[in-house]
């Protein structure tokens, strides 16, 4: 009785602040129904679409697991979702709304970097906290922002030192689409390969978007290169793979090895135009533990589509959900830095294997994998760490698990430039 | 340099593809239809869907692929571009609002997905399209390893430019059409049935994206947006060669590939794409008609 008297004041004062707009005083209002509001935001419309829908999709079926199970701490969660249409600006707008109007107190969103940045500072002028699926660039440490991808140490420092002395390749030719996330890769590629003893020959752009590689791939035939590390984005990759191999360069002596290139693009391009090729990644569809299994088929099932793709940036939205769940359990009370605070090292089982998210920088331990495709479409996983890697955002600025850059107080901007 | 050269060529021959029905439409209609990419992207989800669910291949999905485009195209100037002739800028709005559409109905599986219904080769998603074995990879020719889908996609410009000439300049239905560019209310005092010949021809071009959509499967990404960009490079070729010309648009889209190819060999592809927009402009400026226009009586 008393638990329903106090909800009666609570809707009432809702109500009341409502209309008084007063946004401050009843930021905990959410829970009088006795669910937890959390934001959804990814680009449900436009070019994007293509991969940011099946993220969508993967915090869905997270967050109705979650509620089937029983909730958290009793309470189900409502997700509030939201289209960000390929849009960072749209981004923007609709991150103000679930912040503001809706008082969520969460907001699982974003694939690009791009709509990551447009969003960024109303999370961080509000304190609320932003979970963030995607493999990215790295320099970045925002105490509004929970990384649940890969950065470029994740996905480059076992696979560069494996190109060079388990494949035998020395010379790269390193190849990306034109904007921040693959000059940042192409980076931190650079000092693993001198470090490793082997040599670049090329570092080439094409638009981001643009998907004509005649020329392109005419260059890496005459360049006298003996591997081509690819950060190439997006729907370009098809077009890159398919003209590889129709101006006959074969994959088993100069390999595409890839950052970006996922279940979805060997998919959409047909298995045979990367056969024999590899990518790094953290988590494959093909990961052979019952876990990933159980995962891919009651994806399939939720998506009603018996052939849809898991991927790595999928599997991160899926189990970004549960770290925040258990993170809400563990927090005294349901506010953003709350929350926050409580994600620090929580750890979880998802799909790719054991996750933690590191205290300091809130990104998050992974472990890195590397796969060559085989024709049905599948990676072969050929290579793998024993064990989660730190998470080092800054690395490709001389970054080390003992000398962090980013910490829980912040970015050392001394250390940046030194 | 031979496959520099033919880079060069395939880069022309592509831009040529999609732009072909561009000068039939915006050269001899003065309809700005932005709607055209769309129609190349219909196209390719033609290719997409007979593979599908008749199981046939990329030779088949030509023709079928005219015919979808070509109804399409008929429908839309029935219903909405007949009612827009001689307003330009009227029909840049409303053709950019028919491919929003055209997009979000494919992207949305035409509705059926709120229902929950995934219709298999539609949606959001990237689509494969598989090219037959004798497509793909390399033959040798004088010396260059030739690459078979871009010779292929150079044949297949190069009978459509043909076609397109010969129905133009040698047919009387292509009389009329050339009639009604010089001044259509001439054309219509001298018995053409001007919304006839025009529905027609509106047909003709989009039927012509849909093949340049075809092409466009096997090679580039299948998903809902591939159009978009490809209309700007469209209207680039159309306008650079004069409007209403054929030939024009023929040397004009060569020009541009030979450019870009030999541009991006010698430094990088974006810069190469930079060189081609600062000629397109330097073009307009120095003959606002383009290279070859039509001269007015």
């Amino acid at each position: 009785m008393a638990v329903d008297r106090r909800k009666f004041l609570k809707r009432g004062a809702l109500a009341g602040g409502a209309l008084i707009t007063s946004p401050w005083v009843f930021s905990t209002g959410a829970r009088a129904a006795g669910d937890i509001k959390v934001g959804v935001l990814f680009s449900l419309t436009g070019g994007l679409s293509i991969v940011e829908k099946s993220l969508h999709d993967a915090t869905m079926m997270a967050i109705s697991e979650i509620n089937a199970a029983g909730g958290v701490k009793g309470m189900q969660i409502a997700a509030i979702a939201e289209d960000g249409a390929s849009d960072p600006k749209t981004y923007n707008e609709k991150a103000s709304k679930l912040v503001i109007q809706d008082k969520v107190p969460t907001v699982f969103g974003s694939y690009t970097s791009a709509s990551r940045k447009a969003v960024l500072p109303v999370f961080e002028k509000r304190n609320n906290l932003y979970f963030y699926p995607t493999y990215y660039e790295g320099f970045e440490c925002s105490k509004n922002v929970v990384y649940t991808g890969a950065v470029p140490n994740q996905q480059l420092s076992n696979f560069i030192p494996w190109i060079i002395k388990t494949l035998g390749k020395k010379k790269f030719f390193i190849v990306g689409s034109n904007y921040i996330y693959p000059r940042e890769m192409a980076k931190v590629s650079k000092i693993l390969i001198e470090k490793n003893g082997g040599e670049w020959i090329a570092d080439e752009y094409l638009e981001l978007g643009h998907s004509e590689w005649g020329s392109m791939v005419n260059k890496i035939k005459n360049s006298g290169c003996d591997v081509v590390l690819s950060n190439v984005v997006g729907d370009s990759v098809i077009a890159f793979y398919r003209e590889y191999k129709n101006q006959g360069l074969p994959h088993d002596k100069l390999p595409i090895c890839a950052t970006v290139t996922s279940e979805i693009e060997i998919a959409a391009m047909g298995a045979e135009y990367a056969v024999g090729s590899y990518t790094s990644f953290p988590y494959f569809q093909a990961i052979d533990t019952d876990r990933n299994k159980a995962f891919v088929d009651r994806y399939r099932a939720f998506v009603k589509d018996p052939k849809a793709v898991t991927h790595h940036a999928l599997e991160s939205s899926y189990f970004q959900v549960f770290l925040w769940k258990q993170a809400v359990e563990k927090a005294a009370e349901i506010t953003p830095v709350a929350i926050r605070e409580a994600v620090k090292s929580q750890e979880f089982d998802a799909p790719n294997g054991h996750v933690k998210i590191e205290a300091e920088n809130l990104h998050t331990y992974l472990t890195p994998r590397i796969a060559q495709w085989l024709p049905d479409g599948q990676g072969k996983i050929i290579d793998a760490y024993k064990e989660p890697v730190m998470p080092l955002p800054y690395v490709a600025y001389g970054e080390t698990p003992t000398n962090l850059f980013c910490t829980s107080k912040g970015l050392d901007a001394v250390k940046l430039k030194t | 340099m031979l496959e520099v050269l033919f880079i060069g060529l395939s880069l022309g021959s592509i831009l040529l593809l999609v732009a072909l029905g561009l000068a039939i439409t915006y050269g001899a209609m003065g309809v700005i239809n932005m709607a055209h990419g769309e129609m190349v992207m219909v196209g390719a989800y033609a290719t997409v869907l007979s593979g599908l669910w008749l199981g046939t291949n990329i030779f088949v999905a030509i023709p079928l692929a005219f015919i979808v485009t070509a109804l399409l195209g008929l429908l839309i100037e029935r219903v909405v571009v007949r009612k827009l002739y001689g307003r330009l800028l009227d029909t840049l709005l409303a053709t950019w609002g028919i491919a929003i559409l055209i997009q979000q109905a494919v992207r949305l599986e035409f509705g059926l997905s709120f229902f929950g219904i995934h219709v298999q080769g539609l949606g959001p998603g990237l689509q494969n399209v598989s090219v037959p074995e004798v497509l793909q990879g390399t033959f040798r020719l004088a010396g260059a390893d030739i690459n078979r889908y871009r010779a292929f996609i150079i044949v297949v410009t190069a009978v459509l430019a043909f076609v397109t000439w010969f129905v133009i300049y040698r047919t009387i239905a292509g009389t009329q059409v050339r009639a009604i560019i010089r001044n259509p209310k001439m054309a219509a005092a001298c018995g053409i049935d001007v919304a006839r010949v025009n529905a027609l021809t509106f047909a003709f071009g989009s039927g012509l994206a849909g093949v340049a959509g075809v092409m466009m499967s096997g090679f580039k990404t299948v998903f809902p947006d591939m159009g978009t960009p490809m209309v700007v490079d469209g209207f680039m070729v159309v306008v650079m060669g004069g409007v209403g010309s054929l030939l024009g648009s023929l040397l004009s889209a060569g020009i541009l590939g030979e450019i870009n190819g030999l541009v991006a060999a010698a430094t990088n592809d974006i810069l190469a794409r930079a060189v081609v927009f600062g000629v397109v402009i330097a073009i307009i400026v120095l003959k606002p008609k383009g290279l070859f226009a039509l001269r007015g009586r």
